[in-house]
């Protein structure tokens, strides 16, 4: 009897307990308790936009300025969307950038595993690379459009210079980073060159290389959209020239979304690289 | 690779001819004067205070340093280079992160171009060496023993003639230590192979060498040696034992400077080194 009646009240507790345990519950609440934060900061921002529109539409002098906000802006991005004209802005220019970061990637890999390597090249490169670092992509432009044919082979200059010194540094700080004990027990165990770069070297330094790239990636999507004020006639920096050409104010504002949400997803990309390539177990 | 193996011995004879070597911008030579001869099979501890240059010495059996003056043979032929035929432990295990127990094993026949014959082999190893059940795991998530085991294993899967150890176990608990000291030893002597180990372990020199050679430093050289005449497995707790590991203390106790155990002392009896 009392045991009977023991057990009916622990009952319920223990199947929440167990419930609890096998992660339902906990799941759920870990989950908002994460998503909590970013969509507060994402309201603040909402909210900072819709009260500088609301300013803006009220004041009579700024009144014909009222496609910034948020209203007319989510209501272009809509129509960009269904009408499929979003696609045709936004592919010149991921095709730029990726055409770029690829060119990038193919110089700036084996160039930084040089410099981390071989204490010469890094002695040799340092001055002229910090020197070349610090001048800004867009300092380059006028060069680029002399010493390129196409507009498009230009833009794809800009894009190089201004992503592959993340990457040149990063690589170079991967390979310096490499335990010299792994060279030696891969010579000691019989290893070439060719293997020790393709075995231990690049696989050691992988999530540098991807961190290298999503710094890069952070570069040069700021300089692609004024690089494509060049004479260009496609991609996000044209159209946003040629919206505020045609006072199509809300157009605009929806350009300057799709490019914040672009890199936002290129970030997360590059984000997601680097831990597929990272070997370090949290213990 | 069977031809080769058919034409050489599985184990290999080590000469070192009046090896000296000084470090680029240093005043005074690491080693002088080592001359030393290991006889195929034979296990030798290098036993020596930190400084005597006795790890030198062992990077240059294995050809990843070479010596200003004088020169390693092995099996007659003179080392200038790692090779497949002799592998060399570190303190540190020194395992590829990115790579699991087994890939990290097979590592050296992968080099050799053997990497699709590999498993079966490496899986017979990993369970010889105790990490049958651990085969697939992240080997960042070994314990230290069991790290140096998967090294062991590493170091084996190329069928080496000779094995050379530096320190590989210093960094252990004693339980881990000694079980692993036992394993190196029945294995090496089960296959036959050459071992050299250098430590500063005495009790590790006698637990594994038929025989120990004692280094001074300032110069580094060989001053003095030991015969371990005791069967295997050996207990640490036998009279026998504990005697040697007292013997051979004292003797590295007085040749822990070069004035104390000058070459020609080498061999006149104890009392004379006690005197000095």
């Amino acid at each position: 009897m009392s045991i009977g009646e023991a057990t009916s009240e622990q009952t319920p507790d223990s199947t929440r307990m167990r419930w609890r345990r096998s992660g339902g519950a906990a799941l759920v609440v870990r989950g908002l308790h994460r998503a909590v934060y970013p969509l507060l900061g994402v309201a603040v921002l909402l909210a900072l936009w819709w009260y500088g529109g609301h300013l803006i539409a009220s004041d009579p002098a700024t009144e014909s300025f009222a496609g910034f906000g948020p209203g007319p802006t989510f209501a272009s991005l809509a129509d960009l969307i269904r009408s499929g004209q979003l696609w045709g802005i936004a592919y010149p220019s991921l095709h730029r950038i990726g055409l770029g970061l690829l060119w990038a990637t193919v110089l700036g890999v084996p160039i930084g595993v040089s410099i981390g390597y071989f204490r010469v090249a890094q002695e040799t490169t340092h001055i002229p690379f910090q020197f070349l670092r610090m001048i800004s992509p867009l300092a380059w432009m006028p060069i680029a459009v002399l010493a390129f044919a196409s507009w498009d082979g230009a833009i794809v200059f800009l894009i190089i210079v201004a992503a592959i010194w993340p990457i040149i540094f990063s690589t170079a700080h991967g390979v310096k980073r490499i335990d010299p004990l792994w060279f030696r027990v891969a010579r000691n165990l019989g290893a070439g060159g060719g293997q020790m770069l393709r075995r231990i070297i690049l696989p050691a330094i992988g999530q540098d290389v991807f961190a290298g790239i999503r710094l890069a990636v952070g570069v040069a999507w700021i300089v692609l959209v004024p690089a494509e004020y060049l004479g260009v006639t496609s991609g996000l920096g044209y159209a946003i020239n040629d919206a505020r050409d045609t006072l199509a104010y809300n157009d605009l504002a929806a350009i300057v979304v799709v490019i914040g949400v672009l890199g936002y997803a290129l970030d997360r990309i590059c984000l997601f690289l680097i831990q597929h390539f990272s070997w370090r177990v949290e213990l | 690779m069977s031809s080769h193996r058919e034409s050489s011995a599985m184990s290999a004879r080590i000469a070192i001819d009046y090896v000296t070597h000084t470090f680029r911008g240093q005043p005074t030579a690491t080693l002088e004067d080592v001359d030393a001869t290991i006889q195929a099979g034979e296990k030798i501890a290098l036993i020596g205070r930190s400084g005597c240059g006795k790890s030198t010495l062992l990077h240059m059996l294995a050809g990843l340093m070479l010596p200003s003056q004088g020169c390693v043979r092995i099996d007659g032929r003179r080392v200038t280079k790692p090779s497949a035929k002799w592998n060399m432990m570190f303190q540190k295990p020194s395992l590829y992160p990115w790579m699991n127990v087994r890939q990290n094993a097979a590592l050296g026949l992968v080099f050799a171009g053997q990497g699709r014959s590999a498993n079966t082999r490496v899986d017979a190893l990993l369970d010889l060496v105790g990490l049958g059940d651990n085969k697939d795991a992240n080997v960042q998530q070994l314990s230290g023993g069991q790290q140096q085991r998967v090294a062991l294993a590493r170091s084996l899967a190329t069928e080496p003639d000779l094995l050379l150890l530096d320190e590989p176990f210093s960094a252990l608990d004693a339980f881990t230590r000694s079980a692993l000291q036992d394993e190196v030893a029945h294995i090496t002597r089960q296959r036959d192979l050459t071992l050299v180990i250098v430590t500063h372990d005495i009790e590790e020199a006698v637990a594994m060498a038929d025989r120990v050679l004692i280094m001074s430093r300032n110069p580094g050289t060989i001053v003095g040696e030991l015969r371990v005449d005791l069967p295997f497995p050996r207990d640490r707790n036998r009279a026998e034992f504990t005697k040697l590991r007292e013997h051979l203390m004292n003797k590295f106790r007085d040749s822990g400077d070069a004035h104390a155990a000058k070459p020609e002392n080498i061999g006149k009896d104890d009392a004379s080194q006690a005197a000095a």
